[in-house]
């Protein structure tokens, strides 16, 4: 084969890729969406679960994200400074990151099941929002950690020592220029943490519930749009039971993009570093 | 110890991990004087230059021995503060580096790190720096604009009114024009002839000629080594030491 006709074959290889990639994608989200549509009303979005609405899976979905953001970010980003801002690199804070490292890699149904012993159990907290918020938010935190790792290591080490050398100390040298410039890789990372809890099932159901009444505090059982979805999928028998869970699909699916969207949008202001 | 000298330096080691970089170095600096160093790639300039204040503290690695004195005072002494002492010795860096915000917060970094909250202050202190840098008519129009915006040069003249806005007594530089073009070069060795009326300088350059141009008292530094310092005039035209002399009619390095 002549080096051109390689060339060619090559190209045609990557297109082939791209088209299909991108294909399957349009496919899966355009028959969801055709599907879905026609049982989207106003009705179904801001309705109780007894006139056949999601609003109340819709506020535990938001519960759960809050809960385990607001304690999977700030402690996630802390350690993540102290990993690379402060310790000395020795054999210990090595182990510390392959332990974090790992902990990423491990199936989401462990954490579910630590949840359900430590939260639900020993903590008494039963199954409700709460359990669940911070069952997520240790599943999270190492993804958090990492994702922050390698912001802070992106981040130019002149940065720090022009910073340093003007006689700012090390804790004005994070805040003022190192985190600011980290944001924009904190944030991508929060935002596929969000896509991570709101796309979770089973850690989900086994420690906030199945409940369909809307939560009234934190400590009430509750029913993300995931776990509703996987169990109307599970006892959707008539064409009707289909169509209200690819309906709820559709929401799922905007929800997250429309999440992504603002993260992104955030980040693209935050990001000073482009002049 | 002499009245004009700022820096005295003695018996100077420093070691990355086992190796090292700066063997028994001894000199003395003087107060508003332009001291230049030179010598090949690797010889420990930056090294040297990075210990007057304290910039190799980063590494973990690193390691010293002897003694440095700023006006009789060990720098290396337990209880010295390091962000006072940097405040002091001002750096420039070999690539300009502004932080990725606007000219204005540049420039007031360090007297707001100090807690200068005042606005007219900060004001002030922003358009005395920006002149003292030769930057101010280039970039008064604009003050809010990001510093990455800038060119090269003056990206680097940024980076010296960000250091001459904290009032140092010295200033130490790091090969500040190797990434400029000649016009910017000269632009910010202009700009140093106006500093050396204010400040001590100290400058590493791979260039003979800017060394020549500018310092009034050359370091020649080999492997780790101070092999002679003196009178730039002196060091140029007649080195005492045979290295000094191969090195500066470019027999090596
Ligand atoms: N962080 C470091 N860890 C280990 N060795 C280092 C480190 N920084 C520098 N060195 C070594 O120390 C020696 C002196 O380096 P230095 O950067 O001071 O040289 P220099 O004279 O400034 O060179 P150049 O003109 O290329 O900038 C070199 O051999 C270099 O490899
Ligand atoms: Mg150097």
């Amino acid at each position: 084969m002549s080096r051109k006709t390689k060339d060619l074959l090559m190209k045609a290889l990557i297109m082939f890729s791209t088209i299909f990639t991108v294909g399957v994608l349009v496919i899966i989200i355009g028959y969801i969406f055709i599907q879905g549509m026609g049982h989207l009303s106003f009705d179904f979005i801001f309705g109780s679960a007894e006139t056949g609405g999601i609003w109340p899976m819709i506020v535990s979905t938001m519960y759960i994200v809050g809960i385990s953001l607001a304690i999977s970010v700030p402690v996630g980003i802390m350690a993540a400074i102290y990993l690379t801002e402060y310790a000395k690199q020795t054999k210990f804070v090595s182990l510390i990151r392959l332990a974090t490292q790992s902990l990423a890699g491990i199936p989401s149904i462990i954490f579910g099941l630590f949840g359900l012993a430590l939260f639900v159990r020993a903590f008494g907290l039963n199954v409700s929002i709460l359990s669940a918020g911070f069952t997520l938010a240790i599943m999270n935190l190492p993804v958090i950690i990492r994702a922050t790792e390698e912001a802070l290591k992106s981040v130019p080490q002149s940065y720090r020592e022009g910073s340093l050398g003007l006689g700012a100390t090390k804790i004005q040298t994070i805040w003022k220029v190192v985190l600011p410039s980290a944001l924009p890789g904190i944030l991508t990372a929060v935002i596929l943490a969000i896509g991570r809890i709101v796309g979770e099932s089973a850690p989900v159901l086994l420690t906030a519930g199945v409940l369909k009444d809307l939560p009234t505090s934190v400590f009430d059982g509750g029913r993300t749009l995931t776990v509703h979805l996987y169990l109307l999928a599970q006892e959707a028998i008539s064409p009707e039971d289909f169509q209200i869970a690819f309906a709820t699909a559709t929401v799922l699916i905007i929800i997250v993009l429309v999440i992504n969207l603002i993260a992104r949008f955030v980040s693209a202001k935050l990001d000073k570093t482009k002049a | 110890m002499a009245e004009n000298n700022k820096f005295e330096v003695e018996n100077l080691d420093l070691f990355y991990g086992e190796f090292q970089a700066l063997k028994s170095i001894t000199m003395d600096i003087e107060a508003n004087k332009v001291t230049a160093f030179i010598g090949p790639s690797g010889c420990g300039k930056s090294t040297f230059l990075r210990t007057l204040n304290r910039m190799n503290d980063l590494i973990d690695t690193v390691r010293i021995d002897g003694e440095i004195k700023l006006d009789g005072q060990d720098i290396y002494k337990k209880d010295v503060d390091v962000t006072d002492l940097r405040r002091r010795v001002g750096m420039v860096f070999q690539k300009p580096n502004p932080f990725p915000m606007s000219i204005y917060d540049n420039v007031v970094y360090g007297p707001r790190a100090q807690g200068i909250k005042d606005k007219k202050k900060l004001d002030e202190i922003a358009e005395s720096s920006l002149r003292a840098a030769a930057l101010w008519d280039e970039v008064k129009d604009k003050l809010n604009k990001s510093g990455l915006a800038l060119s090269g040069g003056q990206q680097q003249r940024l980076c010296i009114a960000r250091t001459i806005a904290m009032k140092p007594e010295i200033i130490l530089m790091d090969e500040p024009t190797s990434a400029l073009d000649p016009i910017a070069t000269l632009k910010v060795e202009q700009l140093m002839e106006e500093l050396k009326k204010e400040y001590t300088i100290v400058i590493v350059t791979h260039s003979m000629q800017q060394a020549a141009r500018i310092s009034d008292t050359t370091a020649f530094f080999l492997m780790g080594e101070l092999i002679e310092m003196g009178d730039t005039n002196d060091i140029f035209s007649n080195p005492k030491k045979q290295q000094t002399e191969d090195y500066i009619t470019g027999r090596f390095g």
